[in-house]
């Protein structure tokens, strides 16, 4: 009698220290602390000629501070632009003349949408969009850019 | 040619053969789960057996995996000069992959062996017909206790082997080679996905949980009831258990990463 309960302690301390094992995993290894927030908020819309390599979870940033992920990512079949639904936390208020552009996380990193606050009295309600975007920088079309303005710069300093 | 042909035949006959058994075998043992659940002594034994008694090995094993990771992750990551993802790749490896495949190939050296000797000696000195003899079925006095035990041990232990590993990347990588805390926590928080990564892990956990346990208590239930059979048995055991696992992995990884 004695023996068997030694063993139902026993393995009641494993069943607790695996189940704790399993809640530490989930709460200081994924990003369920983040999960709560998953529907709160209040959803902005942007127009983007080229969003580069944004991806849905990409963050959204104000002066470097995450303040809401993009949400869902579509494209627009009439005007062929790409339409990025972002969520935003509710306690940030937007101006409704804010810029929405697209940056990259040093050199080669993940990109994020960067927000720069406007001036204006009125505040972005939920469903409105950014009049004013930014696209992508795409690192490709830099290069090409760049290598073109040379040749071109060495074609009339031959001439 | 007509001989090599038939010996071909033949072994593939005894595979499918004993492919058949093994589902009987597993069909037979469910069909024992709801009565055991009246007897919940049985189940509780054998945990402890199958799991308690491993603690100690995943624990250490987790936690020398874990600081290898940081070891070698640091010493790539740092000619990139981004140290700060390490804890994200500690994490990433030990949650979607390290955890349960490792913790799943000690738990078959550990327990799986175990399990198939110590059933397959109650065959060999006739324990087991003993028990039906005295009206006692073995499937649901002795398997099916032993098979419930492995499948629910096998995720607490990983998950277990998955944290101290990760807290080893930690103890690596923070104190010792001197990356920042707060990024080495944070970019793993913002990786590390609840539902894609951490339950896709315990599900892994719980699939090799089935097989290792499958394989372990049928192979000692079908093993020759001779000494040598049962030592043959025991191999088999870990050996189509290590395959099971890494092919089974290999087939989850692609459903659920494979996007």
């Amino acid at each position: 009698m004695e023996k068997t309960s030694i063993i139902e302690i026993w393995v009641g301390v494993f069943v607790a220290i695996g189940l704790g094992a399993l809640f530490l995993l989930a709460m200081q290894v994924s990003n369920l602390t983040e999960f709560r927030d998953h529907n709160e908020g209040y959803v902005l819309t942007a127009e983007f000629q080229n969003i580069g390599n944004l991806k849905v979870r990409s963050p959204v940033k104000l002066a470097g501070v995450k303040i809401g992920k993009v949400a869902a990512i579509r494209l627009d079949t009439d005007n062929y632009q790409a339409v990025v639904e972002m969520r935003i936390q509710p306690q940030y208020r937007l101006p409704d003349d804010s810029i929405a552009s697209i940056y990259t996380a040093g050199l080669l990193g993940e990109q994020y949408i960067a927000i720069d606050a406007g001036g204006s009295p009125d505040y972005l309600a939920d469903g409105d969009s950014f009049e004013i975007t930014q696209l992508a920088l795409v690192l490709e079309e830099l290069v090409g850019k760049f290598l073109v303005n040379a040749s071109e710069k060495s074609g009339t300093a031959k001439r | 040619m007509l001989t090599l042909l038939q010996r071909l035949g033949g072994v593939s006959l005894g595979a499918f053969a004993k492919l058949g058994r093994a589902n009987l075998f597993l069909l037979q043992a469910l069909s024992g789960s709801l009565e055991f659940l009246l007897r919940p002594r049985l189940l509780i034994r054998q945990i402890y057996m199958v799991g308690v008694l491993s603690i100690l090995l995943i624990s250490l094993s987790g936690l020398f995996v874990g600081m290898v990771l940081g070891l070698q992750g640091y010493n790539v990551l740092s000619d990139f000069g981004a140290e700060e993802s390490l804890g994200v790749m500690v994490a990433a490896s030990l949650v979607r992959e390290l955890g349960p495949v490792v913790t799943a190939l000690l738990f078959s050296g550990r327990a799986g062996s175990a399990l198939t000797a110590e059933i397959g000696l109650m065959k060999a000195t006739e324990q087991l017909s003993g028990m039906e003899m005295m009206a006692v079925d073995p499937m649901r006095r002795v398997i099916t206790p032993r098979f419930f035990a492995g499948i629910l041990s096998m995720p607490l232990l990983a998950a277990l082997f998955t944290y101290i590993g990760i807290y080893g990347g930690y103890l690596v990588g923070v104190p010792m080679l001197g990356v920042d805390e707060g990024a080495f926590w944070s970019q793993m928080q913002s990786t590390i996905d609840f539902r894609e990564d951490i339950v896709n892990g315990v599900i892994k956990s719980l699939v090799f949980g089935v097989i290792v346990t499958w394989i372990a208590v049928f192979e000692g239930y079908d093993a020759v009831p001779t000494s040598e059979g049962v030592s043959r048995a025991t191999t088999r055991s870990v050996v189509y258990s290590a395959f099971a696992i890494l092919g089974s992995d290999f087939i989850l990884t692609a459903l659920m990463f494979g996007d």
